[in-house]
């Protein structure tokens, strides 16, 4: 009987099938969230001599390649935007998204020496690099800005955004949910058997393609219409499509489409923590 | 209320053998099927028993077996055995790292893990940057380690570095600083691997001060994993020997160290005791050296003062025309306590050539060891000076005590004589 009454605080056992969050222990380790996203942010451009500069430079040559290729040898429209502000807004949420999903999704293989030395909720990690990446995205939303501002008041341009931008941090929430959750499951897909990891890295590079970023979705109702379910099907497609209406009043916006991403979203991430967590109690075993 | 403070309760550990491929497969379908319908895993049922000197028959082998034992609270218990025993994969089920195939482990408290030192380092940031780092990795709050910042890095001795990136320290540095954080993390249960093998000597005996100290002063409990028996001697009353993934004793840690000198060689002795080991210079041939005492038997356990011969059979199938043999003694630290050569001996010379079937014995100076125990190492050289035999496992023997009072041991006892003058 006492025994029975006795408490321990903490209880090891074998893995079983029960399906759990494990949030709450996760939130306890909020300190060394924060550690994590101080690490990142300080340690990002050590010894670089243009440092976060880098961050500008990055999205700007590629939408200078983009309004050279896509716009101006493959002729795809811009909806009427101007093409700067119409590439620019889609890289910069398609590199969030994917820098969350390469840090996500590299959790287990890249931490393994600490992973095997210390216990702590393995889902600090891909949290934390969500949240260090926002520093890059705001700073290229910064860049964004002042060339949109460029074209609005020096070549008297007729964008304005409306009041839907308000619905910007939400969109990034999604992103940054919807990475984390396809991150994590193809993380705890890979660590045993890496074939997975050679597939999904070059998916990911297609996934870019079915995303409206380089053409407004408006091209493919017209052209191909009857592929367009495919884009549609893609939960990051409401993202940039809102963003882009948010900001500068063109693009396909639907309240519809934009509750079925955040569905897919919720789902996903909830799947992707439940087996994240069961991974990552014997993960170091068969890494 | 009880105090154990941790509980193991058959706990076992199985791992595959062999690399991850396409064989692995079918056995991960295998074990989803029988889980997804509420079965036993089937590939726990197999698996041998963790002796990693015999081959494997099955794929499975079982790292840790049946283990069952408890610690009170302020234990502080050594656990020792041979390589690849199960401590580190022991340490490694307490540490949350990985999961126990079957059995549950309880505990009170916090409990903290120093597998390693300075865990999470990153070599871009500040020392300071990297002990807030390290510190919380290990499960610390942000306010504990500013509360403990001046004490952490007064004891690593690192201050005029604080601010210095952790690439540019010595890996001392680096080591000091880690175990400073851990040493400061006050859980409730410490487990610790074998980490003091680095850093000098004074930072051993720092770092061994430091966790006495948090066992005897702060009634915590602590588990340490090593090889040093030095160390395991000096820091735990208590002491567990693990064997082929088997807890095979628990107690005072003076017994369980004997007990575990004893298996370490009991073993290679009996092995080849009456086998001829053919040496580099093939016309010679030996057994493996044995001990005997003042009743002429063999034995491996002297009282103290007893005479102590150490004896070697040799085979000579061609004629020799000298020979060298020397004995080393050392303590279980690996102190080296004495040598013996034979050519150094002026009463021993060898009159004719050699042939045939002949004994060597060496009477130690026996009266003057202390009561522990010893390990003897032995090489053999020709004629022309080569090394041709020498032992690759250290021949164990212990003295017990009869000494009538309890002094200090030292290396050498009764070393003096005594005179009285009026």
């Amino acid at each position: 009987m006492e025994s029975e009454k006795e408490h321990w605080d903490i209880i090891i056992k074998p893995r079983d099938n029960s399906f759990s969050l494990n949030l709450g222990e996760t939130w306890k380790y909020r300190d060394l969230i924060k550690r994590y996203i101080h690490r990142d942010i300080v340690t990002a451009y050590k010894q670089t001599v243009l440092g976060p500069i880098w961050y500008i430079i990055q999205p700007l040559f590629t939408t200078i390649m983009y309004m050279f290729v896509f716009a101006g040898i493959a002729n795809i429209p811009t909806d009427g935007l101007p093409q700067p502000l119409f590439y620019l807004s889609g890289i910069l949420i398609w590199n969030y998204f994917a820098e969350c999903l390469g840090r996500a999704q590299g959790t287990f293989l890249s931490n393994a020496g600490v992973f095997s030395k210390v216990y702590f909720p393995r889902m600090v990690v891909p949290i934390s690099g969500a949240i260090s990446t926002m520093l890059k995205l705001a700073i290229q939303v910064a860049t964004f800005a002042v060339i949109y501002l460029y074209f609005y008041y020096a070549k008297g341009i007729d964008i304005s955004p409306n009041i839907y931008i308000l619905l910007f941090p939400l969109l990034i929430l999604m992103t940054a949910c919807f990475a984390i959750g396809t991150g994590i499951i193809i993380s705890s897909m890979t660590t045993k058997y890496r074939d997975m990891g050679i597939l999904i890295s070059f998916l990911v590079s297609l996934w870019m393609y079915i995303t409206p970023i380089i053409y407004p979705l408006s091209v493919m109702s017209e052209r191909y219409s009857e592929y367009k379910w495919i884009i549609a099907l893609n939960p990051l497609t409401p993202i940039v499509e809102t963003f882009r209406f948010a900001t500068m009043g063109t693009g396909e916006f639907s309240w519809a489409s934009l509750a079925y991403s955040f569905g897919v979203t919720v789902v996903v991430l909830i799947a992707g923590i439940g087996v994240f967590n069961k991974v990552e109690r014997n993960f170091i075993d068969v890494v | 209320m009880s105090n154990i403070a941790i509980k193991f309760e058959n706990i076992s550990k199985q791992y595959r053998l062999g690399v991850v491929g396409t064989g692995t497969i079918s056995h991960d379908l295998n074990r989803w099927w029988h889980l997804v319908r509420g079965k036993e895993d089937p590939y726990l049922k197999v698996g041998e028993v963790n002796d990693r000197s015999s081959k494997a028959i099955s794929q499975y082998v079982w790292a840790l077996k049946d283990i069952n034992f408890e610690v009170e609270q302020g234990d502080v218990v050594g656990i020792i055995g041979r390589n690849g025993a199960g401590k580190s994969t022991l340490l490694k089920l307490l540490s949350r790292v990985t999961t126990p195939s079957t059995g549950i482990i309880k505990a009170k408290g916090r409990i903290a893990s120093l597998l390693e030192v300075g865990t999470g380092f990153h070599p871009e940031l500040t020392g300071r940057e990297n002990i807030y780092m390290n510190g919380t990795i290990m499960g610390m709050t942000k306010h504990e380690i500013t509360r403990k910042l001046d004490e952490i890095i007064d004891f690593a001795g690192v201050e005029k570095y604080i601010d210095t990136p952790a690439k540019r320290y010595s890996s001392g540095m680096t080591v000091r600083l880690g175990f400073a954080i851990a040493a400061h993390l006050e859980p409730e249960i410490l487990v610790v691997d074998e980490v003091l093998a680095v850093g000098d000597a004074e930072f051993q005996k720092k770092a061994i001060g430091k966790m006495q100290n948090i066992s005897k002063g702060e009634g915590r409990t602590v588990l340490f994993v090593s090889h040093n028996m030095g160390a395991v001697k000096s820091l735990c009353p208590k002491c567990l020997l693990m064997e082929n993934g088997r807890v095979s004793l628990i107690g005072e840690t003076n017994n369980v160290i004997s007990r575990y000198i004893e298996m370490a060689s009991s073993k290679n002795i009996s092995d080849s005791k009456d086998e001829w080991i053919t040496s580099i210079d093939e016309r010679l041939k030996i057994k493996a050296p044995y001990f005997i005492g003042e009743s002429n038997q063999i034995q491996k356990i002297f009282s103290q003062g007893e005479s102590i011969k150490v004896v070697f059979e040799v085979d000579f199938i061609d004629e020799f025309k000298k020979i060298m043999i020397g004995i080393a003694l050392d303590d279980i630290y690996g102190n080296r306590i004495l040598t013996s050569h034979s050519i150094d001996d002026e009463n021993f010379s060898i009159s004719k050539s050699l042939k045939g079937k002949i004994r060597f014995i060496c009477d130690l100076e026996s009266k003057y060891l202390s009561a522990q125990s010893y390990n003897i190492t032995f090489g053999i050289r020709n004629e022309a000076n080569v090394s041709i035999i020498k032992s690759e496992v250290p021949l164990a023997f212990s003295i017990e005590p009869t000494r009538k009072i309890d002094g200090n041991a030292g290396i050498l006892v009764n070393a003096g004589h005594w005179d009285m003058e009026l």
